[in-house]
Order: structure tokens, then sequence, then C-alpha cells
């Protein structure tokens, strides 16, 4: 099989399964339970962002939740102050890429080191919720949002149809709007991989120096990828928006490690893997949380310690290889 | 007058609090190129010891400074044995595991000892500049973290101990070679560590209170202190601590405690483009 036809089978196969899931999952589960799959969703187009950036760039980002935190503030400013959500969405996208291009200017341009830019992407995300934490009382009003502080913005209108204000969807519909973003977002990912720009930023990840050399701009590309993860984080954190609502949580330090978590544990260098342990880890958090006999932290740090030490690639590249394994001995 | 002494001094016990509260982490990660994520926690394990051990009858000074460290270093070995010495080499996986620590250590300390605000109060009590009052403990705090960053470096300076373990940091292989056994220097040091914290543990708690998640409010400074530093692990972290320390509490002075922390967060990011292996990567850099 050619790369290329293997890549339209894998987004084949993703909105099969996205157009499974969008048909079937609203009519089998309770409302409850369908607006916390769309929170779900929404967190794995936030794993996904981040596997993309740091399974095929190498760009350790601690705080892809800053994009994901900016694009749910500013889709629910922007949709109480244009009392329509038509224009929100592309202004909430558009802010959380430009953050992301300030920052990889930033870093990529300064040729700062992998560690520091971990500890630049966090602080910016901390900067972020200490801010979005104080701006509790009047004079932070935007136009006729305020931003609440502590408590966010619960009245964030959830999504209408474009143009028709008056018509806003349902839980069910915006389930669906949900899962068709995650199905948009991983085509969207496989697709640009198989570009030359794609392939250009893995051999980065793989050698940085010897793609220089070749007389490739390592720090553009970078921070072309760069920017891409976090157009998807913000789309992620609008997501959300759309079924909780925002607030300062969305920076804090807990999120920005869960999603390196879901990724670490799903396996770098998939996208499916980020998504797979996304979902794997949320589960296991609700789960943990309905326990009375041990704390939902204790069951998680445990759980993320022997990742780390029991499957360093992640579940799904060591499932393959385990899979590639036992099928290469049958065939020998 | 009496306002701007008041402000230098608080400028001074920031810039302290600074220190106490990296050094742990910064001798971790000078040494042994690793990062401690549940180096907050190690905070919060001395806390709770102090307080713990106070509530039990203890003489305070003995709670304060003597059982944490002792504690919290042995904590250290034990994680040193079972989760650090796994993973050398692979910093992103040591942080990533620590990480995991941390949260099993609040959950552990949350199932144990509950979620409740606990703690002692600050001894010593206060004394007046004019109209303003000072607490004698933030001056005590002053002289800990000079003392602290003294100790640290005649240890490394003067001691046999020392000597090794800056020759195992400067080329683990060649120390090797020479019959060192790198990796109980490692071990050695990483206890060290993790008794640094728990004294800064011990330090802080009559200021800050103690509960299980009180480490997150340290974790993120203390990193960003020791990162802004640079690779010479204690000029850095003084150097750090001296510059963010000032900045973070003269914005809380001109605004709120919130802006202040953010100036720090904004001084070391741009601090980082200009200077990317932090301050001792381009200042002071044959000093320790």
């Amino acid at each position: 099989m050619t790369p290329g036809a293997r890549t339209g089978l894998e987004i084949g196969g993703a909105i099969i399964v996205a157009a499974v899931a969008a048909v079937y999952l609203p009519q089998l589960l309770e409302l409850f339970a369908l607006i916390n799959a769309t929170v779900w969703v929404s967190m794995a187009v936030l794993a996904l962002s981040l596997g993309l950036v740091w399974g095929f760039g190498g760009i350790l980002c601690f705080g892809q939740t800053a994009f994901f935190g900016l694009g749910g503030y500013t889709y629910a400013v922007a949709s109480i102050n244009f009392g329509d959500t038509t224009w929100a969405v592309p202004l909430a996208l558009l802010l959380p890429t430009l953050l992301a291009a300030a920052l990889g200017y930033l870093m990529f341009y300064g040729r700062i080191s992998d560690v520091y830019m971990g500890v630049i992407t966090l602080t910016t995300t901390l900067i972020l919720f200490k801010f979005a934490n104080s701006t509790a009382g009047d004079q932070w009003n935007i136009g006729e949002a305020p931003l609440g502080g502590f408590n966010g913005i619960p009245s964030t209108p959830p999504l209408n149809f474009p143009f028709a204000p008056d018509q806003q969807m349902v839980p069910e519909q915006i389930f669906v709007v949900a899962v068709i973003c995650l199905a948009a977002c991983y085509a969207i990912a496989k697709m640009v991989l198989r570009t030359r720009f794609g392939r250009v930023c893995v051999a980065i990840k793989e050698n940085e120096l010897r793609a220089e050399l070749l007389g490739y701009d390592v720090r553009l590309h970078k921070l072309a990828l760069f920017a891409l993860s976090g157009l998807m984080a913000g789309l992620a954190g609008i997501l959300f928006a759309n079924c909780v609502f925002v607030s300062p949580t969305m920076f804090s330090l807990s999120y920005a490690g869960q999603v390196i978590i879901w990724v670490l544990v799903g396996g770098i260098g998939t996208l499916v893997g980020p998504v797979i342990g996304c979902v794997l880890v949320q589960w296991l958090t609700t789960y943990a949380g309905t326990l009375s006999w041990i704390d939902p932290n204790l069951l998680l740090g445990v759980v993320f310690m022997a990742a780390v030490l029991l499957v360093p690639k992640g579940l799904l590249p060591t499932a393959s290889g385990l899979l590639a394994k036992l099928t290469g001995r049958g065939a020998a | 007058m009496d306002y701007a002494a008041v402000v230098a001094l608080q400028i001074l016990s920031g810039v302290a609090t600074l220190v106490i509260v990296s050094l742990g982490l910064a001798v971790v990660f000078g040494m042994m190129r690793v990062i401690n994520l549940a180096h907050g926690e190690f905070l919060m394990l001395g806390g709770y010891t102090a307080v713990l051990a106070y509530g039990r009858g203890v003489n305070l000074w003995i709670a304060l400074l003597i059982l944490p460290p002792i504690v919290v270093g042995l904590v250290g070995i034990v994680v040193e044995r079972l989760l650090i010495r796994r993973l050398y080499g692979r910093m992103i996986d040591t942080m990533l595991a620590t990480w995991g620590l941390s949260l099993a250590l609040i959950g552990g300390v949350t199932m144990l000892f509950g979620n409740s605000v606990t703690g002692v109060s600050a001894p010593l009590g206060n004394f007046s500049v004019g109209q303003f009052h000072v607490s004698v403990y933030d001056i005590f705090l002053m002289f800990a973290a000079m003392a602290l960053s003294m100790a640290v470096w005649a240890v490394l300076k003067f001691t046999p101990a020392g000597l090794l373990a800056r020759g195992t940091m400067q080329n683990a292989e060649m120390a090797s070679a020479l019959g060192v056994a790198p990796d109980r220097v490692y071990a050695v040091t990483f206890a060290a560590g993790a008794a640094l914290s728990g004294l800064a543990g011990g330090l802080i708690a009559p200021l800050s209170g103690v509960v299980p998640t009180m480490g997150t409010a340290f974790i993120a400074k203390a990193f960003i202190t020791v990162i802004t530093g640079g690779a010479a692990m204690l000029t850095g972290t003084l150097t750090a601590s001296g510059l963010l320390g000032s900045v973070s509490t003269i914005f809380t002075f001109l605004t709120t405690p919130v802006f202040g922390e953010v100036a720090l967060l904004i001084v070391a990011i741009v601090l980082l483009r200009l200077l990317p292996r932090g301050i001792t990567g381009r200042f002071l850099r044959r000093s320790l």
C-alpha cells in the first residue's frame, strides 16, 4: 500500500467512526451523558493538537491550555457582544493562532531549547490563569461580557446556526458538531503531514541540525506547525465552552498537565493515540471520582507513574508493536 | 521613609522566600539535570511534618527546622530508588513521572489528613518601624535563606563529598573511571535536594498554612526561578530569585498580588528570550 492510500484509508476510517458516533450516540445516551461525551470530544481535539505538535514537530508545549482557554474566552466574550456566534467562532480561532504565532516567534527565533520552551509555554498559561482569576468586578467587562474572575462566564451562549441568532443548537447538535470537528482536525493533521511541509517538520523533529544544514528554515516550519496546533486547541476551547462554560480552570496547571498525560499515555508520534489516551484517562478520572475509598488524585498519579515506567512509548505504539510481533511470528 | 524601609524589607523577604523554595529544586536540577515536579509536594510534606510534630507537643524549632528535612530526605531516598533511578537521562519522562508522583502525594495526603488548612502561627512576634508592623519571622527567613545558601556553597566547595558531587556533575563518565559510583552520588544528591525542600516546607509552614495542594502554589515559581537562573545552580538561583523576587514584590506594592505574580512570569519569559541559557549561561559562568 502506498503511503498516500494509507492516509486515505485512515482518514476514511476516522470519518466512518465519526459518522457512526454522530448518528447513534445521541440516541443511545441520556442528555447528561451526551454533554459529558461532548466534553470528552472537545478534550480529544485538545489532545490531538498537542499530539501533532509534540509527536511530529518535537515541540513539547506545556501550556497548550493557553490556546484552549483563550479560544473559549474569546468565543464567550465575542458571542455575548455580537449576540450571534457566527463571527465569534472565527475570531476565537484567530486569537489563539496569533498567540501561538507570537509565542512561537519568541521561542523558535530565539532558538530556545526544549526545557526552556516548556517553561515559557507553562508560564504563559499560568499568566492567563492568574489574570483570568483576578478579573472579578465591573471594571473587567469587555463590552457587555463580564469576565467574572474566579467564576468565569456562566452565561456562555451555545452555538447557533450560522447567521440565525435565534436558532440555538441543542446539545445533540452540538455533540454532532464536536464529532465533526474532531474528525476534521484528524483529517487535516493527517493531510498536512503528507505534504512537503509536514515531512520537513518530521525531519526537523528527527534531527534539527541536519534539516537546517539541508537548507530548510527550521524556525519557520516550527512556527507554522505550532500556530496550526494553537488553532486546533482554540477550536477545542470553543467546543468546551459550549458544553460547560468558560472559567479560569481552562488555563490551570492541572488541565495543562492532563493534556500531556493524555498524549503520553496514548502514544507520542501517533494521532489516534492522544485521542484514545484522552478518552481512557477521562474515563479513569470520572470513575475514580465515584470511588469513596481512594482519592482520585492518588489513583491518577499512580497510573501516570506506571505509564511512564512500563509503557514509555504509550499504549498505541506498544500495542501495535506487540501485534506486529505476534503476526510476524505467526507468519514465520 | 518608614514606608520605604518597609517596602525594602518586603522585597528582601520576597527574595528570601523564593530562594528558600527554589533551592532544593536547584540542587537536584543543577547536579542531576532532573526536573522534579514533585518538588512542591516535598515542600508540602515538610509542612505537614512540622505541623503534625508541633501538634504532638514537639518543640516548635525542632518541628520547623530539624524534623522536616529528615523526614522528607528519607522520602527522597525512597523516591530515587523506585522512580528517578529508572529514568536517568530521560528528562521529559522524569518530569512526567514526578508529576504523577506529585498527584499521588496530594491524593495520599488528602486521604490521610483531609483537605482542610492547618498551620502554626508565625513565632517571634512583630516589631514596629514607625507606624508599620513587621514580622520578626520574615527577618528570620532572610537569615535562613542566607545560611542555607552559604551551607550549600560550603558543602560543595570544601567537603570531600562536595568535590565528588561537583566532579560527577561535570563529567560523570570520568568520575566513574576514577572510581566514583555516580549512582550513589546521584542518590545522595537527590536525598539532599529533598531534604532542602522539606526544610523549606517547614520554614514556610507558618506563613502559608498547610494544605495538601500547597505545593502547586510554589512549584511553578520555583521551576521558573531555577530555569531562569541557568546552569550554575547556586549563583543562578540567587540572582534569579533576586531579580524575580524584587520585580514581583514591587509590582505587588504598585498594583495587586496577582499582577505581582504576572510581572514575575513576564520578566522570566523576556529574560529567557534574551538569555536563552539562563542568567548564568551568559554572566558569572564559572561560578557554582
